[in-house]
């Protein structure tokens, strides 16, 4: 775990220890837990729960953003996943919707990063092609109906425990670790920097990055699909238009929080997820402490232009980033 | 003659599809739709028209949808609640948004950060600020509200060119005489071409991408009051996603999204085809209106491979730099 946990992990564990204190402040149960029917229940879980659609997404990006990409469709292959999954809950065994779901999420990557690999389209525009239309295919599936469905076994995946603790935050957990393990177990984590830090230098010393970005993008859908699947077992039903709308964003800030740089060439799994909590931290916090939910996106756009701003002497005080930048913007 | 072939195809397109359209619903020929085209979509051809601009110069404002949403909500309450004269209301709205736009070019150019997280992060702040000033739906009665909306010019057929569409009308064309008329038009192409060789060439790099992200958010306050104008009420979730749209439009318009490349009318273009795609879907009544987006989204793929294959032709000679792709 060393690995994954680098020295410049200490701002945002420090910044999750503040919003927690202020958040225990805000309400003084909120470090309350209790076990009930063998299952773990206070406002901590209630945290790590509703984070795991955010914390699921921001793993797969944080590969994305790392290889100087980024996937704006996340949202719509959730809406898409959870759409399939949801119509064919109720027909089919757990096996086949997770099969569906996941193969369709691997499609998605695979048509994202064949636009940016192959076809060498700016990431931004690649993706947004999939964020507008995703929807739309999401409502195709659903048939522009809420479709809702019972069945135990994908309940269980929203909402089932597993050792007291829920389900979902279990898959994060086991992502989080598999994600890891085969990232920075092997060079292949290190690839991904290497193409994020310059395509054409490691071109040329012999990386493979088209299929390096090819893998990213892919494995980016399997995990909004992933998402998709536990969004739609969570409240047992797909909703084409709402499901995981603006989520790519909360993606997109949590890896941002997490350090990882959006210009590529080095990136951090855990803090990525660090990022993800402390967003549902706040958000959890702003509901608790009674303000009107609204206050989230006024909460968040100060939040993530802090980091922004923290973030960028550094890149300035560099000469070498500075002129990569420089080139980037060229 | 920048960027003139994308947009005859733009062209070719919308006339194309419009004939299929017209062959199949003959009726979708008159003025009358035309007029309503032109009318519903007047909000979108203003935001669009800024869109354009910042495109062009390189960046991307992600901002503009939530900018109308403030706009709307502030205007009606501004009128209804805290009994401000519209004409009042207006000025201040378009000075508030204008300003927001300037703070972020100042953002983006002084801290040097991507254009897309800096406008993200204004799109939650003008959006959050528009729940915190109301979340409900505000209807607005004064009179000049009414005034307007009755306000049509007729045109031959039958048809209705209202108060909204002529503003729609006039921003587009100042648009594109701003674009490509003056030294500030000049000055976006060049900061889209290269940001480098700009600053080199003596174009105040700074103050240029302030003024962009000014224009940008000042006709999306704009277009915050047509849209106001258009449902007579104000509503912080309304034009939710309008941004992208706009991004549509001004890439099915032939603007190229790395910059450098592009004009007003091949957006103005882009809005029309989007507009005709939701008016063949209402005429044919068996399609849900979600294939909207679906066809949006092909269209966007096939205009943006084509864009590809045009520059991949364009710069052959110069070899493949990994530059050019981000």
């Amino acid at each position: 775990m060393t690995a994954l946990l680098p020295r410049r992990g200490l701002a945002q564990i420090l910044a999750l220890i503040v919003i927690l204190a202020v958040d225990r402040v805000v309400s003084p149960q909120f470090f309350d837990l209790r076990l009930q029917d063998g299952r773990l229940f206070g406002s901590l879980i209630d945290v790590l729960n509703r984070g795991t659609p955010v914390a699921l997404l921001s793993l797969g990006m944080v590969l994305v953003i790392a290889t100087r990409g980024i996937d704006l469709s996340v949202g719509a292959v959730m809406a898409i996943c959870g759409a399939i999954a949801a119509s064919l809950a109720d027909s089919h065994g757990l096996p086949v919707v997770l099969a569906a779901a996941l193969g369709a999420g691997l499609v998605c990557g695979l048509w994202n990063g064949f636009l940016v690999a192959v076809l060498g389209m700016q990431p931004i525009v690649a993706t947004l092609i999939l964020m507008v239309a995703g929807r739309g295919i999401a409502q195709l599936i659903t048939e522009g109906r809420i479709v809702t469905f019972s069945s135990p076994d994908l309940v269980w995946l929203g909402n089932g425990s597993v050792l007291g603790l829920p389900v979902p935050v279990v898959i994060a957990l086991g992502m989080l670790i598999l994600t890891g393990a085969v990232v920075r177990g092997s060079a292949l984590g290190l690839l991904i920097e290497a193409t994020g830090g310059n395509a054409r230098a490691s071109e040329l010393a012999g990386v493979g990055t088209r299929a390096m970005i090819l893998a990213v993008y892919v494995w980016c859908g399997v995990c909004a699909a992933l998402a998709g699947v536990i969004a739609a077992a969570d409240i047992m039903g797909a909703d084409a238009n709402n499901a995981g709308l603006w989520l790519e964003l909360d993606a997109i800030l949590a890896v941002v929080i997490g350090g990882t740089s959006l210009f590529g060439g080095r990136f951090s799994l855990v803090l990525a997820v660090l990022g993800a909590l402390i967003i549902q931290t706040m958000n959890t916090g702003i509901l608790l402490s009674g303000y009107p939910p609204e206050f989230n996106l006024l909460v968040k756009a100060v939040v993530v232009l802090a980091v922004l701003l923290l973030q960028s002497p550094k890149f300035s005080g560099l000469a070498g980033i500075a002129a990569r930048l420089r080139r980037t913007k060229a | 003659m920048k960027g003139l072939p994308p947009v005859l195809i733009t062209a070719i397109v919308l006339v194309a599809g419009f004939a299929i359209c017209a062959m199949q619903f003959p009726n979708i020929a008159s003025t009358r739709v035309v007029g309503n085209l032109l009318t519903d979509n007047a909000f979108l051809g203003i935001v669009a028209t800024g869109m354009t601009f910042v495109i062009i110069s390189g960046g991307i404002d992600l901002s503009v949808g939530s900018v109308i949403g403030f706009t709307t909500v502030f205007v009606a309450l501004a009128i209804e609640r805290w009994g401000v004269p519209p004409l009042v209301a207006f000025m201040a709205i378009l000075a508030l948004s204008a300003a927001f736009g300037a703070a972020m070019g100042a953002v983006i150019h002084v801290f040097d950060l991507p254009p897309f997280i800096v406008t993200l992060a204004g799109m939650f702040l003008a959006r959050g600020a528009s729940f915190l000033l109301s979340t409900e739906s505000v209807p607005i009665t004064a009179p000049v509200y009414s005034t307007v909306s009755d306000f049509a010019l007729r045109m031959p057929g039958g048809g209705r060119l209202t108060a909204i569409a002529i503003i729609m009308l006039v921003i587009v064309i100042g648009g594109a005489l701003l674009l490509h008329l003056t030294r500030f038009g000049a000055n976006v192409y060049a900061l889209g071409g290269s940001r480098t060789t700009a600053s080199l060439m003596g174009v105040a790099v700074g103050k240029m991408t302030i003024k962009i992200y000014m224009l940008s958010s000042l006709l999306a306050g704009i277009a915050g009051i047509v849209f106001s104008f258009y449902t007579s009420a104000g509503y912080s979730l309304s034009a939710v996603g309008v941004e992208l749209d706009s991004i549509a439009a001004v890439v099915i318009g032939g603007t190229l999204l790395t910059g450098g490349q592009g004009s007003v009318i091949g957006t103005f273009l882009g809005v029309l085809i989007q507009g005709m795609i939701q008016t063949y879907i209402n005429f044919d009544g068996t399609l849900s209106s979600w294939w909207t987006k679906i066809a949006t989204g092909v269209l966007l793929f096939a205009f943006i491979a084509l864009q590809q294959g045009l520059v991949a032709l364009a710069r052959r000679p110069v070899a493949k730099s990994a530059g050019a792709a981000s």
